[in-house]
């Protein structure tokens, strides 16, 4: 079995005092090895599919249908017990905000080390020797030293490095990174694309890294599935979809980067605002946005279509025949 | 709506005093330290927020301004607006020193400013339409008047004033408030509009609307833009010239193509560099500059770049080096590598000194 | 003409446009809690309020001869107090005092407060200093022990209660409208005001004074619990009002007599003020969480 992550026909809706279909039909995989990109705007449900992976939504006012099966096993049936070695040791998380994942009241190397111990029962010593070892993965300067900082005494860039030392302390299987450079300076933003490159390589992770940036995509990515209003609208290889896009959403989002365009020419831009999530979708989400919209884009949802081998978009548009090269 | 005949009341835009020749706006010398308290009984240190930058903005030319965070670009753009206090350095608009012969209420009419959050640059409890006519009416225009203007403005910037003129700003998306928040700047009419990471929170697609807009609207109105943005894609869109700022200070300027294609200040060239690659086959290698952006809080002497340069040498940590002309077309950097015979190895030999154009000033 | 007319005008939110109070106030009336809680204080002020025309027996009547009778006695149905009087009939007239000298300390302070917290987190700089340094004084002592003192050294009375509960709550209310005012202050739209040239008392009055009465108003609501409980206090330990008035602090005080004897009728002043105390202060929690919309 070659694929890490399975995820089947996933769903998932927020309920309570407005109903969000978050994330909708989403099928994907992730194989040994591969870095997935997940690209998309604001909004169009990358963080919730994440989120999905590690079971960190809300228990009460989510619901969620489909299978998600990480190294074979059912994570939406994995019990309390069963979900804590599972977060950290085969899957872990980077997120946008160090502050989410470190601990204020805590120093670096301590919340390494209690890591280390929970997961992998090993003694203060070897978990602080670990958590030496992990800061030097990362390439925080003067290591030691930095055992016994704050999160807050260290700058946006270190925190950014400190927390991917956390996350990668019990060699995970599996890294999800939510925008983990988003806030982070371009400067900054590629010593730390290029380190997750490296550090993927070497410890053989499958990574599913979330971003809005096709730029930081390309650095990263071996595979990008785009996602709008809570679907994948289209995946390929990095090349497939830098290069020849499908879907006409997708074409929109690469045309509309002002990378390279003349100064004071127009940018192409995808007209309108994406849609409301009250309702799950029964027609190309799209469509109202779509300069090919046909009668038949709304009167079902569009089939994924399979173009090619792990390469499909979701448009009626997209001819199996002829776009597969 | 359109029944309404009679031409939109508006701010009559405030007087174009020197003609083309002279500058919109002329900044010399400006400096803002901020004070910070040391640890316990620690000395006091200060945060060099902008040091000693100057440069000039032509009439419809923009300028943009790039750097990592924290070198500056925020107190700039708020310095001119005169909503801080600075330490030195003079301000002049259209040739009227501000606060000598131009009024700063003058100043406002003239000079505008677009912020980067989009929600938190509107007060919550106002309509739209509230927010926008707020600064005309302050101006003495009336109120149905006000309003009027603020609706033709939602119009201006691609928002349908039935639609929005009565919404409040947690009911729109970012985009849209952005284009609020433009429209509430073009409400007084200025001629010099400055946009500080004015579209950096927008999804991309959205930018590109955006941009359009502002493009738009500058050959519309005749506007001048300070396009303050850490995106170098963005920047070399919209400017006409660029200021690269690090830890307070200018170390690069010049028309954007010759800072782009002929990057004199190895900082420049590490901004460009750090730039995310756009060809899958062509992935950045090495990252070309290591470790975070210092903090302004007692910066290094000499050269502020030289803890970080690769090509720093004993010189650089002594004097500060001057920004100096390179090639006659008004391109200018702080570099001892870009100043012929400053005794830095990699530097033009002193000959071209006297060949060259000496350095402005 | 226009400079848009390429790019489509954009599309419409969805719903009908909604003011921030008004989606404020449908937020709170769907809050169960915070309803009920509304129901129950109007319910407690209403019949305060019309106590002479709701038929009841005299409240300072008393009779020897039917002491401390228990709760569902006939024409009594909350029992006699140690004096022979109607419980209900001064539970009831009780709160007319309790709640005046438990609210009224609390809107003073309320208004004092916010206006040296505007001025101070406005003006900032030497006046925010003054203001908050002589502000901290009194936020040295607890507040009973302030309440207790000031009460003490300007004589037992109502209107000496009220005013040293004032002083109590006038510090702490200061504070948080100072920061409250400090925050909104450093907000970018404030920031644009003073971009426009407006004045400084425009601002305050168009941009400050919306978005800081909010949170001063909310945790003022949820002081009123401390206030009733504490202006109790001081009538309970005979620095408020005075007998044979009937207040809820008093009645504690002069009902413990009977624990033993009647522990139901001796707790039912007790009772309302904990059920005013607590209805104020979820009543607090329901508006805090209904105003964080963002987005
Ligand atoms: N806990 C939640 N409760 C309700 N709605 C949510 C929650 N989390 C996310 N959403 C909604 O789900 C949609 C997708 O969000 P998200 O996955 O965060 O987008 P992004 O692609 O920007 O990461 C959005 O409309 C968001 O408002
Ligand atoms: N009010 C202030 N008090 C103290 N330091 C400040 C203040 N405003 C900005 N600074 C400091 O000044 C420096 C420049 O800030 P800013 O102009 O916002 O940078 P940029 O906009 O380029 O990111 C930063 O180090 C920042 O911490
Ligand atoms: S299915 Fe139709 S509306 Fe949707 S993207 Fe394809 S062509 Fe456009
Ligand atoms: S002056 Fe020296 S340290 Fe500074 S940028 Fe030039 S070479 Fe580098
Ligand atoms: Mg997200
Ligand atoms: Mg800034």
């Amino acid at each position: 079995m070659s694929n890490l992550v399975e995820v089947n026909n996933l769903n998932i809706r927020f309920t309570g005092e407005r109903t969000v279909h978050a994330v909708n039909n989403l099928s994907l995989t992730l194989g040994e090895g591969e870095v997935l990109g997940l690209l998309g705007e604001s909004g169009s449900g990358k963080s919730v599919t994440l989120r999905a992976l590690m079971r960190l939504l809300p228990k009460k006012r989510t619901q969620i249908s489909g299978t998600v099966r990480v190294l074979g096993r059912d994570v939406l049936a994995l019990d309390d017990d069963a979900l804590s070695a599972f977060r950290g040791q085969t899957v872990s998380m980077i997120f946008q905000e160090p502050a989410l994942a470190l601990d204020p009241v805590y120093t670096i190397g301590r919340q390494i080390a209690e890591t280390v111990m929970r997961h992998e029962g090993k003694s203060q010593h070897d978990a602080t020797a670990r958590a030496l070892e992990m800061l030097e993965v990362v390439r925080i300067p003067s290591a030691k030293r930095r055992l016994d900082a704050y999160p807050h005494e260290m700058s946006g860039g270190m925190r950014q490095r400190a927390m991917i030392a956390l996350a990668l302390a019990c060699k995970p299987k599996i890294l999800l990174a939510d925008e983990p450079t988003t806030a982070l300076d371009a400067t900054v933003q590629i010593q730390i694309l290029l380190l997750l490159r490296e550090l993927q390589r070497e410890f053989g992770m499958s990574v599913i890294f979330v971003t809005h940036d096709i730029g930081v995509a390309i650095e990263i990515c071996d595979r990008v599935a785009v996602m709008y209003a809570g679907q994948i609208i289209e995946q390929g290889s990095l090349r497939e979809i830098v290069r020849t896009p499908l879907h006409p959403y997708a074409k929109g989002l690469l045309a509309s980067t002002v990378h390279g365009a003349k100064r004071g020419a127009r940018l192409e831009t995808i007209p309108g605002t994406p849609p409301s999530l009250d309702q799950a979708p029964s027609a190309c989400s799209f469509a109202p946005r779509c300069a090919f919209a046909q009668p038949r884009c709304t009167a079902a949802l569009p089939p994924d279509v399979q173009v090619g081998p792990n390469r499909s978009a979701r448009c009626i548009l997209v001819d199996p025949a002829t776009a597969g090269a | 709506m359109s029944e309404i005949i009679e031409p939109i009341d508006k701010l009559e835009p405030i007087e174009d005093i020197g003609g083309v020749a002279q500058p919109l706006l002329r900044v010399d010398g400006l400096t803002k330290h901020f004070p910070v308290r040391g640890a316990w009984f620690g000395a006091a240190k200060t945060v060099r927020a902008v040091d000693d930058v100057s440069f000039s903005i032509a009439k419809g030319e923009t300028v943009g301004i790039v750097g990592e965070s924290g070198c500056g670009k925020s107190t700039t753009a708020r310095l001119l607006m005169h909503l801080m206090p600075r330490n030195a350095g003079d301000i002049i608009y259209d040739g009227r020193q501000v606060g000598r012969e131009l009024s700063l209420r003058e100043l406002r009419r003239g000079m505008q400013m677009v912020f980067q959050d989009s929600y938190a640059s509107l007060n919550p409890r106002l309509t739209i339409e509230e927010s926008i006519a707020f600064g005309p009416k302050v101006h003495g225009m009336a109120d149905a008047a006000s309003r009027h203007l603020a609706r033709e403005l939602l119009g201006k910037v691609g928002l349908r004033p039935e639609n929005f003129a009565n919404r409040y700003p947690h009911e729109i998306s970012g985009g849209q408030r952005q284009r609020v928040n433009i429209a509430r700047a073009l409400a007084l009419s200025p001629r010099l509009v400055i946009l500080d990471e004015a579209v950096s929170a927008l999804d991309k697609s959205v930018e590109a609307q955006v941009l359009n807009l502002l493009v738009d609207l500058k050959r519309e109105f005749g506007l001048t833009y300070l396009f303050i943005s850490h995106d170098l894609n963005v920047v070399r869109y919209i400017s006409d010239r660029v200021l690269v700022m690090y830890l307070g200070e200018v170390v690069e300027l010049g028309p954007v193509d010759s800072v782009w294609d002929q990057p004199a200040h190895p900082y420049t060239q590490a901004l460009l560099a750090a730039m995310p690659s756009s060809d899958p086959d062509n992935r950045t290698q090495v990252p070309p500059i290591s470790g975070d952006p210092p903090n302004p809080i007692d910066p290094p002497a000499g050269c502020r770049f030289h803890t970080r340069c690769p090509f720093a040498e004993p010189l650089c940590g002594g004097a500060t080096p001057k920004l100096t002309e390179l090639d006659g077309l008004g391109h200018q950097a702080a570099c001892y590598m870009a100043i012929p015979g400053s005794g830095h190895s990699r530097a033009p030999a002193a000959r071209d000194l006297h060949s060259e154009a000496p350095a402005l000033s | 003409m226009s400079a848009i007319t390429e790019l489509a005008l954009q599309a419409a939110p969805a719903g009908p446009a909604r003011g921030y109070w008004a989606t404020v106030g449908r937020r709170v009336v769907r809050d169960k809690v915070s309803i009920a809680c509304a129901v129950i204080l109007l319910a407690i002020f209403l019949s305060a309020l019309l106590a002479p025309w709701l038929g009841l027996a005299d409240p300072y009547h008393g009779s020897m001869i039917r002491r401390l009778k228990p709760i569902g006695t006939t024409n009594y149905p909350l029992g006699t107090d140690e004096l022979g009087r109607d419980m209900l009939a001064r539970l009831i007239y009780g709160g007319r005092l309790s709640l005046l000298i438990g609210i009224l300390p609390v809107i003073l302070a309320f208004m004092i407060g916010t206006s040296l917290g505007l001025i101070a987190g406005y003006v900032g700089g030497k006046v925010n200093t003054a203001i908050m340094r002589t502000i901290d004084v009194f936020y040295a002592f607890p507040s009973v022990l302030l309440a207790i003192a000031i009460s003490g050294a300007l004589g037992a009375g109502i209107t000496n209660s009220i005013v040293s509960l004032t002083v109590v709550f006038m510090p702490q209310i200061t504070r948080v409208a100072e920061s409250v005012t400090t925050g909104v202050r450093n907000m970018d739209f404030v920031e644009a005001a003073r971009a426009s040239g407006a004045d400084a008392f425009t601002i305050m009055r168009v941009h400050m004074l919306g978005n800081v009465l909010g949170p001063i108003f909310v945790y003022a609501t949820g002081l009123i619990s401390v206030s009733m409980i504490l202006a109790a206090g001081l009538s309970f330990l005979g620095l408020g009002t005075k007998p044979p008035e009937p207040e809820w602090g008093l009645m504690l005080n002069t009902l413990r007599t009977a624990i033993y004897v009647n522990p139901w009728v001796a707790a039912l002043p007790g009772a309302m003020i904990f059920a005013v105390s607590i209805c104020f202060n979820l009543l607090s929690d329901g508006m805090r969480s209904a105003m964080d919309i963002r987005n």
